[in-house]
């Protein structure tokens, strides 16, 4: 008895069952945990270059316990989230301006453009002279690292709404103003939405430049402040933290995609 | 009797770089009330740019241009326009999509208890006429291409526009769904009694539907001729394979291959057959 032929697991962009996945994921996941651990229970590495995954699981434990793990994450949190807030507030309305018409885009897109290169780190200085040490100063710089990126990619994300959808409100005589809030802006929304959860992403990566602002709190700060100590499994520690909140982030903004969305994921 | 719509030495030129393509070259046509009128012609003649003039989704460059005894300067609620696609609300449900124009300000809108029940009854009837009376609540992604286009044309009718213009609707869909769909486009015209304006380039799909067939040629974009469509009001499929459809198949087929510039040259054809060397 032969089979029919089954697609090979290898074939280009073959389909792969739920199961399959998650597993290949989890040891994807774990096989770059087992090396770690193997590498610091060989002791192929010195401790101060590499801590057990043991050594950074203690290093929490003491963090929470000693000191203030959960006010450190909450201040850390809250820094990113309003940095970030900030920057979707004021791109959000700028790039449905700039994705719609050409002369708002002809004024503000090469500044943007040219913006976006500066690099943030170096507004350091500029921001404490400006705005001082306070908390705003590391809102501040975590809004000059996500905001520009976030104006160019929503733009065309607003760009990309299929021009026939706005003929169509033409032709049905829809204003200016009625194509923009009925036409462009749910047709973008999805796009924008998933602008806003990779600029989620960079936000954390400012975390740590921002808490270099006279910092005495914050996950960034104390990584900073475990370097100094040489410290390395707090960094280790602090440095997996930030990769969790961002997973988790990340998963609820893909759950908030698909409630919201409908028509996108079949119902 | 005046022309619902009215073209007088329409031109329009798009310059590429340094190339420039007179796409319209004195256009002069008259469109009456009711009338189904078909634009075929090889690509490039212009067909769907006069349509989208008409629509006033396409600026000119000299001419005169009126529909409705009003000059366009612009896209109206008079002259709605069906796509050839991507042009539903995905986010909307078919219900809300035909119902669409209702949020707007051109429109009465839904204010009083009275205004939404009688959009309801024509959203409804609408719907029934289209075949879409067990979709109304699937959204577009989840309908056939046919459907989708009845749905695009049910929103395009909503708010009973005086002129609707057509680009190529149907030229994504399969042979079967089109017969159904050129039907179901007729019956509308009898029902709604709208000036259909109609882009294709199918010649048998043009003579189908029209009531006259403007024919274009490229280079620049002309009007070569203008037929009258040897057939009743009321179409029936089998008309398709009677004498006077054939022969003015025949004949206009003929005319675009003539005005295409497209030659299909045998004997280098049969010099690619030959073995090398």
């Amino acid at each position: 008895m032969s089979h029919p032929p089954r697609p090979s697991f290898w074939a280009i962009r073959a389909p792969l069952s739920a199961r399959r996945y998650w597993l290949l994921a989890l040891v994807g996941i774990l096989v770059p945990f087992a090396a770690w651990w193997g590498v610091t229970a060989l002791e192929l590495a010195d401790k101060v270059f590499m801590p057990s995954p043991l050594d950074v699981a203690k290093r929490l434990l003491n963090w929470a316990r000693e000191d203030d793990l959960v006010g450190d994450v909450a201040i850390s949190t809250y820094r990113v989230v309003a940095g970030w807030t900030l920057s979707a507030v004021i791109a959000v309305p700028l790039a449905l301006l700039i994705g719609t018409w050409r002369p708002v885009q002809a004024l503000l897109e090469p500044l943007t453009d040219f913006i976006r290169y500066m690099p943030a780190v170096a507004f350091i200085p500029l921001v404490m002279l400006w705005i001082g040490i306070e908390e705003s100063s590391k809102i501040a710089i975590i809004f000059i690292g996500t905001f520009f990126q976030m104006v160019l990619m929503m733009a065309e994300d607003v760009r990309r709404v299929p021009m026939a959808q706005v003929e169509a409100a033409q032709t049905q005589g829809a204003s200016r103003a009625e194509i923009v809030q009925l036409v462009l802006l749910p047709s973008a929304k999805p796009a924008l939405l998933d602008t806003l959860r990779v600029t989620m992403g960079w936000a954390w990566t400012y975390l740590v430049v921002a808490e270099l602002v006279a910092a005495n709190s914050g996950l960034g700060y104390a990584i900073l402040k475990a370097q100094r100590f040489m410290q390395t499994d707090k960094i280790f520690a602090g440095i997996l933290l930030i990769s969790t909140i961002g997973l988790v982030i990340d998963q609820m903004f893909r759950l908030v995609h698909r409630q919201s969305f409908p028509w996108l994921h079949g119902k | 009797m005046n022309a619902k719509i009215r073209i007088r030495g329409l031109t329009k030129t798009f310059a590429t770089g340094a190339t420039r393509v007179q796409a319209l070259a004195g256009i002069d046509l008259d469109v009456q009330d009711n009338e189904f009128i078909t634009f075929v012609g090889a690509s490039g003649c212009g067909k769907s740019t006069l349509l989208r003039a008409i629509g006033g989704l396409e600026y000119v460059d000299s001419g005169s241009l009126s529909a409705s005894g009003r000059e366009v300067a612009g896209p109206g609620a008079d002259r709605a326009m069906v796509f050839q696609h991507y042009s539903l609300y995905p986010w909307l449900s078919v219900m809300e999509n035909i119902r669409w124009c209702r949020r707007l300000a051109v429109h009465t809108r839904d204010r009083t208890l009275a205004d939404v029940e009688a959009a309801s009854g024509r959203a409804d009837a609408l719907l029934q006429l289209m075949g879409l009376g067990h979709a109304r609540d699937a959204y577009p992604n989840q309908l056939s291409g046919g459907m989708q286009q009845r749905v695009a044309i049910a929103r395009a009718l909503m708010p009973k526009p005086e002129i609707l213009l057509m680009d190529e609707p149907f030229g994504a869909l399969d042979a079967q769904t089109r017969e159904v769909m050129h039907d179901l486009i007729r019956h509308v015209h009898k029902v709604e009694k709208t000036t259909i304006v109609f882009v294709t380039h199918d010649v048998e799909e043009a003579i189908y539907l029209g009531n006259r067939i403007v024919l274009m040629a490229p280079r620049p974009g002309r009007i070569a001729q203008i037929y009258d469509v040897p057939l009743p009001d009321a179409r029936r499929q089998d008309m398709k394979h009677g004498q006077d459809f054939l022969a003015l198949k025949k004949e206009i087929l003929a005319r675009i291959r003539e005005t295409s510039g497209m030659k299909t040259d045998f004997d280098l054809l049969e010099q690619l057959n030959q073995p090398a060397g």
